[in-house]
Parts: C-alpha cells; sequence; structure tokens
C-alpha cells in the first residue's frame, strides 16, 4: 500500500467526476452537509445511522452491509472515493470500513470536503441516482481492528497510540473541545500509550502531510516500527484516520484501529489507567 | 458523539457556564458574516485542538479549558486568526476577520 494506491487528489477527483466505474462517496454524521451540496454525482453515507448498529455498539453486519451498498448502487468492481468533513475522520473511519468488509477498491479524497470547498470547486444538490446492485462482502477482517482485551495485553508489548488532543490524553477533559463534557467514566490513557494528535498527521487544508514529514513525526514520537501498532481515540473515527497513515500511507504492516476506544476503555472497571501529560 | 452542534448562538442544554469554558464568536469579512469558514481552535503553543465550521450567520462555538487560546479562520475568501484569553469558566466572546 502507498499514496497512490491509498489517496486522489482534488485534481484527479474532478477530471473522474463521471469516469464508470468510479463512485464518490459522501461520509458525515451531520448529512446536512451532503443535502446542502455534495460532490456531483456521489452517494451519501451517514456515519451512524448506515454505519452503526442502531441497538448493540458495533458496526452493522455483513448482510445488512451488502444490503446498503447494493442500495447506493455500489458494485464489487467499484472503485470507492471516499471524502467527508472534520477533515476526512468519518470518510477514514469508512475507508477501514470497507476494507473490513473486503472492499479492496476504495480510497480517500485528500483533503475531503474541506479543501474541496476551500478551492472552490463544484458543490450540487442535484440527487444521485445508481441503479441497485448486489453487493457480495466478506468476511470481517478483524486483522485491522483491536477489540477491548487486546488493547489491554497490548500494554508494555505494542505500541499504543493516542490519537487525541493533548488535553484529552492528560485527563483534562473528556471529549474533544467543540462538543459538551461527556462521555467515558475516567479520564486519561492507556499506560504507556504515545500521544500523537491525529491532526499533526494532516495539514491545515486536511490533506495529509508527505511521507517524509510523517515518519519524522511517528519515529521522534517514539513509535517502535518493529512492533505492532494499535491506534485508539473516542470513539474510533479519528483514530481511523491515523490508522489510514500508518497502514495506507506508510505501509506499516500490522496496525489494528480500536474501535471501542477511551469511551469503552475509560469506562471498564479495573483497567489501569495513567493520568498526566508524557514526560 | 463527534460531530458538532449547530453552531448556533444557543447554548446546548447542559451547559453549565459557572462550570464549562465556553468560547463563542462570529467570522467576519468586512463586518459581513462569514458562514462555511473552517474554524479551528488551536492551544498556546499552536497546537490544533478543534475545528467547526460557521454557521450561516458565521457563528462558531468551543467547549474548552481556562487557557490561552488562538482561534483560526480558513474561508474562500482568506484566512484570519485572533487570540482569546479564557482566564476561568463562562461564555468567553471572540471576532475573527477574515479576507
Amino acid at each position: 500500500m502507498s499514496r497512490q494506491d491509498a489517496l486522489v487528489t482534488a485534481d484527479w477527483a474532478e477530471e473522474n467526476l463521471e469516469a464508470p466505474g468510479v463512485v464518490f462517496v459522501e461520509v458525515d454524521e451531520d448529512t446536512s452537509a451532503y443535502d446542502g451540496g455534495h460532490i456531483p454525482g456521489a452517494v451519501k453515507l451517514d456515519w451512524k445511522s448506515d454505519l452503526q448498529d442502531q441497538v448493540i455498539r458495533d458496526f452493522v453486519d455483513r448482510a445488512s452491509f451488502e444490503k446498503l451498498l447494493s442500495e447506493k448502487g455500489i458494485s464489487n468492481d467499484d472503485a470507492v472515493v471516499l471524502y467527508g468533513g472534520n477533515n476526512n475522520w468519518f470518510a477514514a473511519y469508512a475507508y477501514w470500513y470497507f476494507k473490513l468488509y473486503g472492499h479492496d477498491k476504495v480510497q480517500l479524497l485528500d483533503g475531503g470536503r474541506k479543501k474541496w470547498e476551500l478551492d472552490g470547486r463544484t458543490l450540487t444538490t442535484d440527487e444521485t441516482s445508481r441503479q441497485q446492485t448486489s453487493y457480495q462482502a466478506k468476511e470481517p477482517d478483524n486483522s485491522i481492528r483491536a477489540f477491548r482485551q487486546e488493547t489491554i495485553d497490548a500494554i508494555g508489548n505494542k505500541n499504543l497510540v493516542d490519537v487525541r488532543s493533548p488535553d484529552e490524553f492528560s485527563g483534562k477533559i473528556l471529549a474533544p473541545a467543540h462538543l459538551p463534557q461527556e462521555q467515558a467514566q475516567r479520564p486519561g490513557h492507556i499506560p504507556g500509550a504515545l500521544n500523537v494528535p491525529w491532526s499533526k498527521a494532516a495539514n491545515e487544508d486536511g490533506t495529509f502531510r508527505s511521507d517524509d514529514e510523517l515518519g519524522t513525526l511517528y519515529g521522534g514520537a517514539g513509535l517502535d516500527g518493529s512492533k505492532s501498532t494499535i491506534a485508539y481515540c473516542r470513539i474510533g473515527e479519528r483514530s481511523s484516520h491515523t490508522w489510514f497513515v500508518l497502514h495506507e500511507l506508510l505501509g506499516h504492516s500490522d496496525v489494528k484501529n480500536y474501535d471501542g476506544s477511551w469511551t469503552e476503555y475509560g469506562s471498564l472497571v479495573g483497567v489501569p489507567i495513567e493520568l498526566g501529560a508524557k514526560s | 458523539m463527534c460531530g458538532a452542534p449547530a453552531q448556533d448562538t444557543d447554548l446546548p442544554t447542559g451547559t453549565d457556564l459557572a462550570r464549562d469554558t465556553v468560547l463563542a464568536g462570529r467570522v467576519l469579512a468586512d463586518g459581513e458574516p462569514v458562514g462555511g469558514a473552517f474554524v479551528r481552535l488551536l492551544d498556546s503553543s499552536g497546537e490544533f485542538t478543534a475545528e467547526v465550521v460557521s454557521s450561516a450567520s458565521g457563528d462558531f462555538r468551543f467547549f474548552a479549558a481556562p487557557g490561552s487560546w488562538t482561534v483560526r479562520a480558513l474561508s474562500r475568501i482568506g484566512n484570519g486568526e485572533t487570540s482569546v484569553q479564557a482566564g476561568g469558566p463562562g461564555l468567553h466572546h471572540t471576532e475573527v476577520a477574515v479576507g
């Protein structure tokens, strides 16, 4: 995997809006963004209502994913280009999710909605209609998904990368600064975790930093490239962004996203927690 | 959930200004509100903390912690930034001029 395989530029996207076999998919939690104007021809996925089971805290199952993609008119052979707001957080989450269900032809639009809008590129409110398909998903590939026990067992053994902001990491706040304070029972981070906020991997316009800059960033933070890595945040979307950087752009071999993240870990009884900034 | 709440001037239910530190303000160009700007909250070391999109009336809001902050706005008509000192809990107002 490399940058050329995993990312497309806004220029490429603009030239390929009507290319056969290419489907643009906008992924947001706030679908009003899509409804207010989207990339021409793009379909929308709602991070919460489409990709989350509505009763238990988990993904939709394989059959539901197949139904969703079939209804959206996405086929197994399509090259899917994902983009979204929040610096591609939810698009990166969807990318990881598509990979989990075995869709290999998937890429992220570098810079997502933000760069597209700042560049003044075309957005439309025209409805997109695509013919229904019979999408076939694979069994979930859990080699890229970490669960809680594996994360606890990783303390002292694997790289744990906490991608939240420094104040969330130290335990000063429980949620990002644009949200009311709520969520996990306890603040802090997993003992021994490195704190490399996801935002350090992105430029101001939402594009990813260069491979050299990214290598220096994680190397400088003490990430041991010879070990396996688990990334986490609060609910697993910002850590998808970092999973994408480590696994898809930098090509690290064993990287998992812990989507339970701090809202699960910080509410578990009896697990070790560390407070304070990294010394 | 991780999406930003609607960036209007009303504070969401549950906000307690005796406890919470809220930075709120507007993005303006020549005195006119700028909607759809990307508003970034940077801490005292310049580190990115959060980002929201300004509402049609140019409004934005962050839940933060007391301290020195920079609010930086990116928009199609230009960028701009301003500093905010939040000495403690409460509502701290600011305006960011872009252009």
